[in-house]
């Protein structure tokens, strides 16, 4: 089955710059025909791509608010990233209740679900140590992707819990169900998320074969709405539910912390994920008990749907925590609904990356790809619309491309038609063999 | 059958880079869709050896043979050669400078891990001249 994606091309807005296919980190992106497209078994939803787009023609798409009409009943659940995003915002509340006045008719704090979780770990962790350590953790959909794809070895590793935001999902249904006494489908339960792979998360969970939420909204779409009712407000009710734990889960070391006395390394930045899965999967840190990875700088304050600089974010969430208990929930769930926390399916290895699934093949492709990049010239200038020279090899070897998409080949079979010169000046100023003095034009 | 070749330099020195050639080897041989231990232990026998390379012989190169049923690896320095093989052989058992230990190197566990990992390993040194440690890792078809 095709990967599902919330990251989106406008293609009447790419220019085909070649900007965003350098900053993935799976290679998953090729610019062709102008424009940018993306290789969908490839994308594990970073982000990076929307980020440094400079003609913003990369998005991704949340679901959109005219979906709550299609429910009797729909709870909002807000990722602790959002009250980050607020200047001047000393109380969890106002943004609880103005969730409220714009279409909501209940909300469940994902940090609620998220110091559930943590308390879970806790009592895990009591009884012993994981049978595979480190255990890595199951939080950011995006490097559950990423270690499906590219460190199948590693799945073992990942910790079998479900991320917060589906804990809340479940826990706010059940509630609702039992308020309204509504069956399950006529209520909505819409997650407000930091970043594109959650959305994805939202439509396709990694660990429970059927999605328990009906929806995720970017924090960026939800921001501007709530800013008026925000104002607005004349008394906040009290609702908010999560204490320091909870509200820490928005930045990156927060769910190690919640963890409680265990070596936990927390890493952030898809680049250094991948550099610290290098290193677990060669088993070069047997001292870490936990890995704590966000695909995103400083963890989901830096997501990709964010408003605010994700410091600045994290500074104001850690003001929020003042005066707050550490954590206000346990984790009292008993008997089967325990397991409600826990994957129901396994993750699955992605063999994206092989070049064929028979292994002869695949050495025999290997050595024609090692072959056409030994005559490439090494610049990875993207002219190809490939992220580099060995990416392009294999784009020719997978039949993704045709070797004239290079303009050094090109240029090759220039000087045997035109001569050395003449061939030269198709090049671009940085790449031609003669100096030229640019001063004169 | 066919043949890969893949050949990286390993750069004198510098500690902090050792681990890079392993680092690209596996990658390779995870686009061949290799068994996953099989891939982990090359790859541990790599940074093994790199790390030796650095510490002892001011660099040196690796040179990875890859077909359908096997890996060979072969590490080749041109340093000071190893004086008693079966003595650098023993667990915990090394001649790393002061620098390579403060770096948390030196464990005397770099020749024993290779030969734990490989299926094959043939150690060969000539004072003066230098050493090449060579490695097979068979394929589970």
């Amino acid at each position: 089955m095709a990967m599902r994606h919330s990251v989106v091309m406008d293609h009447k807005r790419c220019r085909g710059c070649t900007s965003c296919i350098k900053c993935c980190p799976t290679e998953a992106i090729r610019v062709r025909g102008r424009k940018a497209t993306i290789l969908p078994d490839r994308c594990i939803d970073c982000g990076n791509c929307i980020r440094v787009c400079p003609h913003k023609a990369i998005k991704s798409v949340g679901d959109s608010m005219g979906i709550l009409k299609e429910y009797a009943y729909c709870v909002a659940l807000p990722e602790p990233a959002l009250y980050g995003q607020f200047h001047h915002l000393d109380n969890v509340d106002v943004v609880l209740n103005a969730l409220l006045k714009i279409g909501f008719h209940k909300v469940y704090e994902v940090a609620k679900a998220a110091e559930m979780l943590s308390d879970y770990e806790r009592q895990s962790i009591k009884q012993g140590p994981a049978a595979v350590t480190p255990q890595i953790s199951s939080s950011c959909p995006t490097v559950l992707r990423l270690i499906r794809m590219r460190f199948p070895k590693l799945m073992d590793h990942v910790a079998s819990t479900i991320l917060p935001m589906e804990l809340a999902a479940i826990l706010a249904r059940r509630e609702a169900m039992e308020e309204t006494g509504l069956p399950p489908e006529r209520i909505g339960v819409f997650a407000i998320v930091p970043c594109s792979s959650k959305v994805t998360a939202a439509r396709v969970s990694e660990g429970l074969s059927r999605p328990v939420l009906d929806g995720a909204f970017a924090i960026r779409d939800i921001y501007l709405r709530l800013l008026n009712p925000m104002r607005a407000l004349e008394e906040a009710e009290p609702m908010s539910s999560a204490g320091i734990m909870g509200l820490g889960w928005a930045s990156c070391g927060g769910e190690s912390t919640a963890r409680l006395g265990e070596r936990c390394v927390a890493v952030d930045g898809i680049e250094n994920v991948i550099e610290m899965l290098e290193e677990i999967e060669d088993g070069r840190l047997p001292e870490a008990d936990f890995l704590e990875l966000s695909a995103c700088t400083q963890g989901c304050v830096g997501g990709c749907f964010t408003v605010e600089n994700p410091y600045g974010a994290k500074m104001r969430i850690k003001g929020l925590m003042k005066g707050q208990p550490v954590s206000r929930n346990r984790f009292t769930l008993e008997g089967a609904d325990r397991d409600l926390v826990r994957r129901d399916k396994q993750l699955q290895y992605l063999p994206t990356f092989v070049l064929d699934h028979d292994r002869e093949m695949a050495i025999s492709k290997q050595l024609r790809i090692q072959e056409l990049e030994s005559h490439l010239p090494g610049l990875h200038c993207g002219s190809c619309g490939a992220p580099s020279c060995h990416a392009f090899a294999e784009d020719v070897v997978l039949g993704r491309a045709s070797v004239d998409d290079c303009i050094f080949k090109v240029r090759e079979r220039m000087r045997t038609m035109a001569g050395k010169e003449e061939a030269d000046d198709y090049l671009p100023p940085p790449f031609r063999r003669c100096q030229t003095d640019t001063s004169r034009r | 059958m066919e043949t890969i070749k893949l050949v990286y330099p390993v750069e004198g020195g510098d500690l902090i880079e050792a681990g890079e050639a392993s680092s690209k080897m596996k990658l390779t041989l995870k686009k061949l869709g290799l068994p996953q231990d099989v891939i982990r232990r090359a790859s541990i026998c790599m940074y093994e050896g790199e790390i030796n390379m650095v510490i002892h012989a001011d660099g040196g190169q690796a040179e990875v043979e890859v077909d359908a049923d096997q890996i060979i690896i072969r590490m080749q320095d041109t340093g000071p050669g190893i004086p008693d093989v079966t003595q650098a052989m023993q667990e915990g058992f090394s001649t790393a400078g002061q620098t390579a230990r403060e770096l948390g190197f030196g464990a005397g566990m770099g020749l024993p891990n290779i030969k734990r990992y490989s299926d094959e390993m043939k150690i060969e040194t000539e004072l003066g001249k230098g050493t090449t440690v060579t490695v097979r890792i068979k394929i589970p078809q």
